[in-house]
This record gives C-alpha cells, sequence and structure tokens, in this order.
C-alpha cells in the first residue's frame, strides 16, 4: 500500500540531535584520543625514519601512511583497526537505546517515518567517523610539512584523500554492521559484544580460517597448475569476505604507486609482459582496486538493509 | 451529527495466533474525552497504536481526523499527540531540549517553536525546571513535559495510554484537572486506564474492554443503570438465616450478592431504610449498613465476574 509524505521527514533534525550527540559524549571523546595519540604516535615515529630517504622517493608523504616501524604498525595498520571500533561504539546503541529509554514510540509519534530516524542516526555517525578521520588526516599532513619541510605533491593529496574517502567508507561498513545489531538485539551491551565479535574475527582471525579452510574448500593438485590457481583464488575470494582485507588493498593501491597488483591478487597485462615497472598514474591505481572499492560499498548497502527492512517490522512497544 | 474524530471498524491485530483486538467498532466524536478500560492484556495499548499507525492492523481499518492512519500516517501524527506507557524523555537534556528536539521533528523552528514550548510549558506548570536535566524530573514531572509536548505541536487529539499510572493521588488529582482543561479546549481525548475512579470523573464514555473485545460501552451513567440495575451500592453486614433472600425483596433492589462476610446490595436509589426494616422484619440482626453511589469500580467487578480474565 502507498505510504505518503517523505520517507526524509525529520532526517535534518535526527542527525543534528544525534550529532550533538556524538560529539558530546564522554565515550567518543575517549576514542578520539586514543585515535590521535596512537595514530599521532604512529607517524611521528615513521616520519623520523622515512626522512632519511627525502628525495630519493616521490612519495615521501605516502609513505608516513604506509611504513610502520617495528614493533608499531603502520598508521594505515592502526586505522584498520581503530575504525571499525570508532564505529561500533557510535552505533550499537543507536536503536535498541531508544527503546531502553523508553523514547522510541513517543519519537515514532511524531510525524516522522522510522526511515528518518535510522537514516538520521546512520548520516550522524557517518558524520563523526569523517569529522574526526578528516581531523586526523590534517593533522598527519600538518605534521609531515613541519617535519620534513616541504610540502606533498598534487598526486600525494589526491591519493591519501582517496585514501581519506576509503576509510569513511570502511567505517560506514562497520557503522552499518554495529546499528544492525543495535535492531536485533535489545540489549545495548549484547549488540556491542556481537559487534566486537565480528571486528575480532576479521582483524584477528579471518587470516587463519581462510588458511585452515581454504585446502578443504578447495584441494589443490600439485601436478595441475589451474587447480592451484583455483585455490589461490578461492583463498582470495575467502580473504576479501572481510572488509578488514577490502580496506587494507584499497589503502595499499591507493597510498603505494608502485602497486600494480602483485600484492593484491589481480595481475595486470603489462606485468604479464613482464616489461613495465614503476609507479602507476593515480586512475589505473584507481581502477586497480576498484573491485574492493564497490565490495565495500556494497557490504555498507547490504548491511544498512538488512537493518532497515527489520527494524521496519519491529513492534515499537518496549 | 458531526463526524467521528476517531474511528475503527472491525479494526483486528493478531500476533500469531493470539487475538490482542478483535474486530473492534469504536467512534469518538470532537472534544469527547473517552476512556478505554480494561484489565492487563485487554488490547488498550494495541488499539492505540493501530490508532496512530505505529503498529499495522491485521484486517479492519481505522480513520483519526479523517486521515488513514495506515497510509497516511505523517498526518495522523501531526493531528494526534501520543503519550505512551511509561513516557521516556532522553535523560541528558533538558525539559527544554527534549522538547526542542520533538518541535524539530514536527517542523517547527526557532522562535516560534520556542514560544510554543515556553507557552505549554506554563500550562502545565512545569515553566520552572525546563532547564533542568529531564534525569532530576518525578514521575509527575515526566507526565506533564508529555502533555506539554502534546499543547506544543498544537494537535487536536490527544492519546495517553496509562497516564496516571505511578502518580501518587496527589499528582493524579492535578494531572485530572489538566485533562479536564485541555477538554475545555475543545481537544478529543483518548485515554486507556485502568483506575476506574479517575475514569469515572473525567470521561463522557467509557468502553470496558476484555480479551481484545469491547464488552461494554456507553456513558458511565448509563453504564451503572444498565449493569448493575441501579446507581446505588448499598453494603450490607446482617446476621440471620435468610436476610439476603427478604433484602431482595425489597422494591428498587436489583441485585443482592455476598462480598467478603458482608452482602452487596445494588439498588436504584438510597433504599438503607427499606433495606434495615428489612432485615429486621426477617428476624436478622443488622450489624452494619453503608451506602455509596456506585462507582465504576462496581460496573467493573461486576462485569469481569462473568468474564475469564484475560492476564
Ligand atoms: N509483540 C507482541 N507479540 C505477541 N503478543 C503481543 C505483542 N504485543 C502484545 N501482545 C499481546 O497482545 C495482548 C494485548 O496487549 P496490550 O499491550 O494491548 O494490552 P493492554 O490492554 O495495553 O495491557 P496493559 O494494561 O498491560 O498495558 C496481550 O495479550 C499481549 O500479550
Ligand atoms: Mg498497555
Amino acid at each position: 500500500m502507498p505510504r505518503e509524505g517523505s520517507a526524509f521527514a525529520g532526517v535534518g533534525a535526527v542527525m543534528m540531535k544525534e550529532l550533538a550527540d556524538n560529539l558530546s559524549s564522554t565515550r567518543m571523546r575517549l576514542l578520539e584520543g586514543l585515535i590521535f595519540i596512537t595514530g599521532a604516535g604512529a607517524v611521528y615515529s615513521t616520519i623520523g625514519a622515512v626522512k632519511e630517504v627525502i628525495g630519493e622517493d616521490p612519495f615521501i608523504f605516502l609513505r608516513v601512511f604506509t611504513t610502520g616501524i617495528p614493533p608499531l604498525p603502520s598508521f594505515v595498520g592502526f586505522l584498520g583497526f581503530l575504525i571499525p571500533i570508532i564505529a561500533i561504539a557510535l552505533g550499537f546503541d543507536g536503536v535498541n537505546g531508544e527503546f531502553n529509554r523508553r523514547t522510541m514510540s513517543r519519537i515514532l509519534a511524531q510525524p516522522i517515518y522510522r526511515d528518518g530516524l535510522l537514516f538520521g542516526k546512520f548520516l550522524a555517525g557517518l558524520a563523526t567517523i569523517s569529522m574526526a578521520l578528516t581531523a586526523l588526516w590534517l593533522f598527519v599532513i600538518g605534521l609531515g610539512i613541519w617535519m620534513m619541510g616541504l610540502p606533498p605533491s598534487t598526486e600525494e593529496v589526491m591519493r591519501s584523500l582517496a585514501f581519506l574517502v576509503a576509510s569513511i567508507a570502511y567505517g560506514g561498513v562497520w557503522l552499518a554492521l554495529a546499528m544492525l545489531f543495535s535492531v536485533i538485539f535489545r540489549s545495548a551491551a549484547t549488540a556491542a559484544l556481537a559487534a566486537l565479535s565480528v571486528w575480532l574475527l576479521f582483524a584477528f582471525f579471518w587470516q587463519m580460517l581462510v588458511v585452515l579452510l581454504t585446502p578443504i574448500i578447495a584441494p589443490a593438485d600439485p601436478y595441475s597448475v589451474a587447480s592451484q590457481v583455483h585455490t589461490v583464488e578461492v583463498g582470495l575470494g575467502l580473504s576479501r569476505l572481510s572488509p578488514n582485507t577490502l580496506f587494507s588493498e584499497t589503502a595499499l593501491a591507493f597510498l603505494n604507486p608502485a602497486e600494480r597488483g602483485q600484492n593484491l591478487g589481480v595481475l595486470l597485462p603489462q606485468q604479464l609482459q613482464g616489461a613495465i615497472s614503476g609507479p602507476l598514474p593515480f586512475a589505473e591505481s584507481v581502477g586497480l582496486v576498484w573491485p574492493q572499492v564497490a565490495g565495500l560499498f556494497a557490504s555498507f548497502i547490504l548491511l544498512f538493509t538488512i537493518a532497515y527492512v527489520l527494524f521496519q517490522r519491529q513492534e515499537v512497544r518496549a | 451529527m458531526s463526524e467521528p474524530v476517531i474511528r475503527a471498524e472491525r479494526l483486528t491485530k493478531k500476533y500469531g495466533n493470539a487475538v490482542a483486538v478483535d474486530s473492534l467498532d469504536l467512534q469518538i466524536e470532537p472534544g469527547e474525552v473517552f476512556g478505554l478500560l480494561g484489565p492487563n492484556g485487554a488490547g488498550k495499548t494495541t488499539t492505540i497504536l493501530m490508532l496512530l499507525g505505529l503498529t499495522e492492523p491485521t484486517s479492519g481499518k481505522a480513520t483519526v481526523a479523517g486521515f488513514d492512519p495506515l497510509r497516511q500516517p505523517l498526518e495522523v501524527k501531526r493531528r494526534a499527540g501520543y503519550m505512551p506507557d511509561q513516557v521516556g524523555f532522553y535523560d541528558n537534556l533538558s525539559g527544554l531540549e527534549n522538547l526542542r528536539y520533538t518541535a524539530k521533528l514536527c517542523g517547527l523552528r526557532g522562535q516560534d517553536a520556542d514560544d510554543r514550548i515556553q507557552a505549554a510549558a506554563k500550562r502545565v506548570k512545569l515553566d520552572y525546571a525546563m532547564r533542568k536535566p529531564v534525569r532530576t524530573y518525578s514521575r509527575g514531572m515526566r507526565q506533564r513535559l508529555g502533555i506539554a509536548e502534546i499543547l506544543m505541536k498544537g494537535a487536536s487529539i490527544a492519546i495517553l495510554d496509562e497516564p496516571t499510572s505511578g502518580l501518587d493521588p496527589q499528582a493524579s488529582r492535578e494531572f485530572l484537572e489538566l485533562i479536564r482543561s485541555l477538554k475545555n479546549d475543545g481537544m478529543t481525548i483518548l485515554l486507556s486506564s485502568h483506575l476506574l475512579e479517575m475514569v469515572q470523573s473525567i470521561c463522557d464514555r467509557v468502553a470496558l474492554f476484555n480479551r481484545g473485545k469491547i464488552g461494554l460501552m456507553g456513558k458511565v451513567g448509563d453504564l451503572m443503570s444498565n449493569v448493575l440495575g441501579g446507581t446505588h451500592v448499598i453494603r450490607v453486614e446482617a446476621e440471620g438465616a435468610n436476610v439476603a433472600a427478604a433484602i431482595a425483596k425489597v422494591p428498587g433492589v436489583a441485585r443482592v450478592a455476598p462480598e467478603g462476610g458482608r452482602l452487596r446490595v445494588e439498588a436504584s436509589g438510597d433504599l438503607r431504610g427499606d433495606i434495615a426494616r428489612a432485615v429486621v422484619n426477617a428476624g436478622g440482626d443488622l450489624k452494619m449498613i453503608d451506602a455509596g453511589e456506585a462507582s465504576l469500580e462496581d460496573v467493573y467487578t461486576r462485569y469481569f465476574e462473568g468474564v475469564p480474565n484475560a492476564a
């Protein structure tokens, strides 16, 4: 049956309120502090090491993002790890929190659709993540300019901006997951634990599982090259079910112009000819990881749609 | 006759095999205060949610202010204010901030919104606390903030689910006064309750609900004479073999029923004299006789005596 009126009524109001809540909450302050301190620490030590190769590497700024000084992971590694935590912290009590505060039925009795509430909350979360990551990005670039005494090139700015967008999309996936759990579980603690379990799975155990599962799903025949290729493909496919894999591959392609797919499991024609090496133009790097970027967006849309459908069918009474 | 503001036709809600609301027919006129009464689980909240378009009926149809809550929920929700059972607000925000948020959701902004909020807060006598966080509010203050929200919206229909549950007698009384003043402004009010005294004192009409069906509906006075056969309930404590039979023969007595060692006599008037005489004439020993006007509670008790309870 058609319903009348805009599905987006109230989105702005919900978003502004949630954004104000997010930005003023202690929870958010703590997380932002954490990400800034770890990020700054990683970048600071990296710049110290990278400075020595100034002049040798045309993409010295991008090195700042990707180089890890053991035992610390690189800045990108840190983000791959911390963005999900921030997104989960922002989303795990989005819907069930309204039920637990007994505000749900009162809010939905205002002239808005449920769509407006869910969209507004999601957009507020995404805006919060974007603000935090953009601030961090500016901070890193600023620190780089200050410590290395030279500005980034246009291409470096473009590549690192593309990386910024990818990290926001990655945050969106985890935010959608956290909000999905906030729809499914009435208890906020359960939703948070469930989301953190998924995060643990992908951050720590997924690669192990892939290694364990691949030979079972697609055993390699030592005498058949085709079967070995198949095994590798299955392994890659499995590992790309993880948003963390998609994110790190995207980051690699954006931030490392020399990356031609040798680390991504895709082979470009040039490489097959084995002739050319050296940096790839930005547009080709984008083309290289387009499937990964699309994968991030697709998983976000899928998760959000499931959350949306479940929320539409939920009883409003607490 | 004017068009009803709220109308339900064969409205039905099933949860699996359980029928929460069963083919409900209801019409509420403009300016009326209508009470939904019934035991826990009778289906009052479900009915209200269907009227607001917050729950989809399994079958049947509802109209609120001329709109269909399923297809035009925004129109309905613009005109009807709702205060849920145990209404909740954002505890970390002040009363003012809470209402500002609702105002924005209703499309009201800026000075207009603030003026409306202030007027509404004054009306419910909450203006002194509007800048305090809601976490410091008492139960009664939250309820009044709920009413202020409805006033601020400029709704012409107020739907209140158990509005006085959990209030102390004083707060309840004040709250009833507030509802009366809304009625005087011409607002149509639908409220659910199990506090019968309250419903009796402010409702023009009531519906007694059980297991999703309306058992009885009408003006409080009419229900009393219909169900009880009278408007007075007299309680008699007397000893003697056939006192009850003797009282039943008194003209004007509709029914005599034992009630906790006493007799409950339903009568068309204050027949205490006649009853006392009848007891004495039958050789009984009159210990106590006590008359009160029948209350809705008597109707309720009597009505649900015959009906198995839902919850
Ligand atoms: N989501 C649900 N799933 C299954 N049954 C439900 C659901 N919600 C309500 N019910 C059932 O519907 C019936 C009516 O419930 P409703 O809440 O409307 O009663 P009520 O009259 O408001 O009771 P109360 O006085 O306790 O508030 C109850 O038997 C209840 O168990
Ligand atoms: Mg109820």
